[in-house]
């Protein structure tokens, strides 16, 4: 039995601007199947995490139940973690952002957590905007309990055993665009050359940033003829634009061609560039985003991209009106400002 | 860059980077395996059948190996390969029995080896067993050559000697010691059917300076005082020694001068400390020994007093380098400096040195006063006379002579059976897949982290005593595990099938070190910039596939793979196979078939 990562990195890896190799965002060794989506989602933050010098310790990583939501051990080891009841995590997600505002809050749910048993969950985190990245590891089937069709199977794809899916799928990506997500995208395991700057730019996004993330199953949902497999989502990939993701403060070295591109600048200051776009579609106009999806479901593709993003959006806190720092550094003097504020507030009833 | 072609016997060869870099080409993570498995005798054989002197080696080898070691570029140090052979050599039991028969029934053709060194055995014993008559001639009264008259005993035991120089001889070589070969042409007017110098470079270098000749008495010319010590002729010297050179020859000489009388032992070179030719564990071994190297001293001039050696001045120099990194040591303008000795060693190097080859036989002499000898087949211009070891291309080491040796055999053989020598036999090889189950693989693939294990040595004050104790005890069998188990199993090796992959990225994710990419394809150079680590040493290979279906490739960067398996294990479509690589030099005769014989 090997089944132990080695401790030896390679000696030359370069460092983040915080002095963190890519190395010290990885977690413990996947447990999933060999050839799993998820664990290339996994390496995925590991590297979008290392780019952006994120320091551990300042992200909190949040899941359910599920294959997808066993991956929080398998990155960030040094950064807060929270294991939810199955479909829950959005509620615990809701209740830390409230609490602690200033962590990054990254959470991991997957098909059967997201669009069944945490549905409801799922939908009100979105209506709050809560300040997160909601990454959904779809794979179009139950792997962890042998491969049952999940909600988001396509119908007429082809399970494992070679049986049709008979109901339609929910696509949480409508779903979100409809319930009035402030970023919405989708991409594919298989894809990091776009997973990584989505994942960058989401959590720079203020705001719910949802991510469907196609995720092949490669034990129970990997035959051609499904719609969630390797062969089939590279068959039918369909991009809205190439994307990049400039950090804020960092010199912009790409040329980006006039017309066939679009800059989307969020209030850090950093910069989301998408070039190639496809027509009639403005990645700040969520009708043409509606639109754009549609099409595409149309004609069988599998559109990866960022979809949606609205670069004023307003989350949670904002909406609240919260206290501007976190709960556990409010002390006694804030807590109980003494009579006179209290003399103030019933003033203000009067 | 074009898909790597893993047909090519030496693409997976380089990637063993111990085996490669050993002249001889010994499989060495096969024997380690071995001594892991406590399998010493096996162990023994798969040297023996390679290297031919494990026991001499495994105390004296050069270690070209561990410098190579990729252990070396993940962490401080490399696996102590060296030690480890002496491992199998000590624990070995009887080996005998393993070793081919000479058949009694000759076939007529007789084969003269001058000179009774490394080079030379290893021809008699390669040849031996195809039924040769072989005439082994040395000056002294027993073989092994420079092994017995350079290499001291506190280093190699006489009696380790002999029992690997006695495994040859008893192959019923004819030998005759005490004979000194005095000319070329009489030994072609005999009825040898092929001849094969292996004289090694006998001539020590000398220092002509001023009162070298008045102080004659005292000055010694460092190989020629060691066979002295060797045989016994020579049993003590002076109070205050000076050694001059910083080689593994001075090195010796300093070390046996502490066991002979010498108190006061300096070894004494012109250039920096740090350009010293020595080999670094023979220097520590030394300074051990509370024996002080003073570097950038050119010595100037040998004082005599009343006919008798006093000092040596020596002058203080500082080496400057140009541009092209090329070394010039400019005198500093400090005084001179005298130092007092009673003896002085001059350690300075060795020279090759045929004044018995007459040089109207047809054999060739070019540069540096060194026979023209073809680097592949050992010949020289006169066909039946070939040449191996330090006679052939100037002075090296034991493990070249014997690399020489075996291809010399071939020659010899090729020669005498009418074939063309250039009609080289191709390596063994064979890639078989390790898999066993799930998560299981019929090596150790788990990487320890343990760091280079130390050996003991004896006390120094017993091993100063005596110039026969031997200094370096070896690893126990305990300690010879531990230092097994760090080897990284680099023959085994990342074997992939592009018609397999689903590109799911499961082997760039799981990598450890990071050493495989999925990328468009690209030159070389500019492939190396887009790798998910640095790719900076281009002596290591990329290994490319064939395009995949979304137009990349897989690259992986050999440089720093732990080869621990975990791309394979990771794999769900077995695209990647760990698969052990056997490659062996092909010998005149087979001694120990590995796939057959000791597999592991």
């Amino acid at each position: 039995m090997t089944y132990i990562k080695p401790k030896f990195r390679h000696p030359e890896l370069p460092k983040n601007k915080i002095g963190y190799a890519k190395a010290d965002y990885e977690g413990a060794i996947s447990t999933l199947c060999g050839g799993c989506g998820h664990d290339s989602i996994s390496g995925a933050i590991v590297q979008a995490c290392y780019e952006l010098s994120i320091e551990p310790h300042k992200l909190a990583k949040l899941s359910g139940i599920g294959c997808s939501s066993k991956t929080p051990t398998y990155f960030l080891s040094n950064s807060h973690g929270f294991n939810a009841v199955h479909g829950r995590m959005p509620s615990i997600a809701t209740g830390a952002n409230m609490a602690n505002r200033n962590l990054i809050y990254l959470g991991v749910s997957g098909d059967g957590d997201s669009a069944s048993i945490g549905m409801g969950q799922f939908v009100h985190a979105i209506r709050r905007n809560v300040n997160m990245v909601y990454i959904v590891m779809n794979n179009g089937c139950y792997g962890l309990t042998k491969g049952q069709n999940s909600a988001t199977a396509d119908i007429g794809s082809l399970s494992k055993g070679g049986s049709e899916n008979r109901y339609p799928a929910i696509d949480l990506i409508g779903m979100a665009l409809e319930l009035g997500a402030t970023f919405v995208g989708r991409s594919f395991s298989g894809d990091k050359t776009q997973l990584v700057p989505l994942i960058k730019a989401a959590m720079s996004h203020p705001g719910f940033a949802l991510l469907d993330v196609v995720s092949p199953c490669v034990t129970f949902n990997n035959k051609p003829e499904s719609t969630k497999s390797y062969d089939y989502v590279r068959a039918h990939l369909e991009a809205t634009a190439t994307i990049d993701f400039v950090p804020e403060k960092e010199e912009i070295t790409v040329d980006y061609p006039e017309g066939r591109s679009a800059h989307v600048e969020l209030h850090d200051g950093s910069v989301i560039h998408l070039s190639k776009l496809a027509p009639n579609w403005n990645p700040t106009d969520r009708y043409s985003a509606v639109n754009r999806l549609l099409e595409s479901k149309m004609k069988g593709e599998v559109l990866t991209g960022l979809l949606y993003i609205d670069p004023n959006s307003q989350e949670m806190h904002e909406l609240e009106n919260t206290v501007s720092q976190p709960l556990n550094t409010l002390r006694e003097k804030e807590l109980c400002p003494g009579s006179k504020a209290l003399e103030t507030i019933n003033a203000s009833f009067r | 860059m074009k898909p790597t072609n893993i047909q090519d016997p030496e693409y997976f060869h380089k990637v063993v980077d111990c085996q490669y870099a050993c002249p001889a080409h010994t499989p060495v993570p096969e024997y380690i395996r071995l001594i892991a498995a406590e399998r010493y005798t096996e162990a023994y054989m798969v040297n023996w059948e390679s290297n031919v002197f494990p026991g001499i080696l495994g105390r004296t080898c050069d270690r070209p190996c561990e410098p190579a070691c990729r252990r070396g570029r993940i962490e401080e140090e490399p696996v102590a390969i060296c030690r480890l052979k002496r491992v199998a050599a000590d624990n070995k039991e009887e080996v005998r029995h393993l070793m081919p028969s000479v058949p009694e029934k000759k076939n007529g053709k007789k084969i003269a080896l001058i000179g009774g060194g490394p080079a030379s055995l290893t021809v008699a014993r390669d040849l031996a067993p195809l039924g040769y008559e072989i005439h082994l001639f040395d000056e002294w009264n027993k073989g092994g050559g420079m092994m017995r008259t350079q290499i001291p005993a506190f280093r190699l035991p006489e009696s380790v000697l002999d029992e690997e120089v006695d495994y040859i001889l008893d192959m019923g070589i004819h030998t005759h010691f005490n004979t000194y070969v005095e000319s070329m042409k009489e030994v072609l007017e005999k009825d040898y059917d092929a001849i094969f110098v292996g004289t090694g470079a006998p001539k020590g270098r000398d220092l002509n300076l001023p009162g070298r000749e008045a102080a004659d008495a005292n000055i010694h010319i460092g190989i020629e005082w060691l066979a002295s010590v060797a045989f016994g002729h020579t049993t003590k010297i002076g109070k205050k020694v000076i050694i001059l050179g910083g080689g593994n020859t001075a090195m010796d000489c300093c070390r046996t001068s502490r066991r002979l009388g010498g108190d006061d032992v300096k070894v004494i070179v012109r250039s920096p400390f740090k350009d010293m030719k020595a080999s670094p564990w023979e220097i520590e071994d030394a300074q051990r020994e509370d024996i002080p190297i003073l570097n950038n001293m050119p010595p100037k001039e040998f004082v005599v007093e009343n006919g008798k050696l006093k000092g040596i001045v020596f002058g203080k120099v500082a080496a400057i380098y140009d541009e092209n990194g090329k070394r010039s040591l400019i005198p500093t303008g400090e005084p001179d400096v005298f130092i007092e000795a009673d003896d002085v060693i001059i350690a300075i190097g060795q020279d090759n040195a045929f004044p018995w080859i007459e040089r109207d036989l047809g054999i060739k002499f070019g540069k540096w006063d060194l026979p023209v000898v073809d680097k592949t087949t050992f010949q020289s211009t006169l066909d039946r006379v070939f040449f191996g070891g330090d006679a052939a291309f100037g002075p090296e080491n034991v493990i070249t002579a014997v690399a020489h040796g075996h291809q010399a055999a071939i020659s010899v053989d090729l020669f005498c059976r009418g074939e063309s020598v250039y009609n080289r036999p191709a390596p063994y090889t064979n890639l078989v897949s390790q898999k066993m189950g799930i998560h299981e693989w019929s090596y150790d693939s788990p990487v320890v982290v343990d760091k280079r294990y130390l050996v003991p040595h004896a006390e120094k004050q017993v091993a100063l005593a005596d110039r026969k104790v031997e200094v370096e005890l070896g690893f126990d069998q305990p300690t010879g595990f531990k230092e097994a188990q760090r080897c990284l199993n680099c023959d085994v090796q990342t074997v992939f099938n592009t018609s397999r992959c689903i590109e799911c990225d499961a082997c760039m994710d799981i990598c450890p070190t990071s050493c495989i990419t999925f990328t468009a394809n690209g030159e070389e150079g500019d492939l190396r910039t887009r790798l998910l680590a640095p790719a900076n040493n281009t002596e290591q290979d990329l290994y490319v596939s064939e395009n995949l279906p979304t137009g990349r490739v897989m690259v992986k960067d050999e440089d720093v793979c732990l080869h621990c398996g975990l791309c394979a294990e990771r794999c769900p479509t077995a695209a990647w196979d760990m698969q052990k690589y056997l490659y062996q030099v092909t010998k005149a005769t087979p001694i120990w078939n590995i796939s057959e014989q000791s597999t592991i």
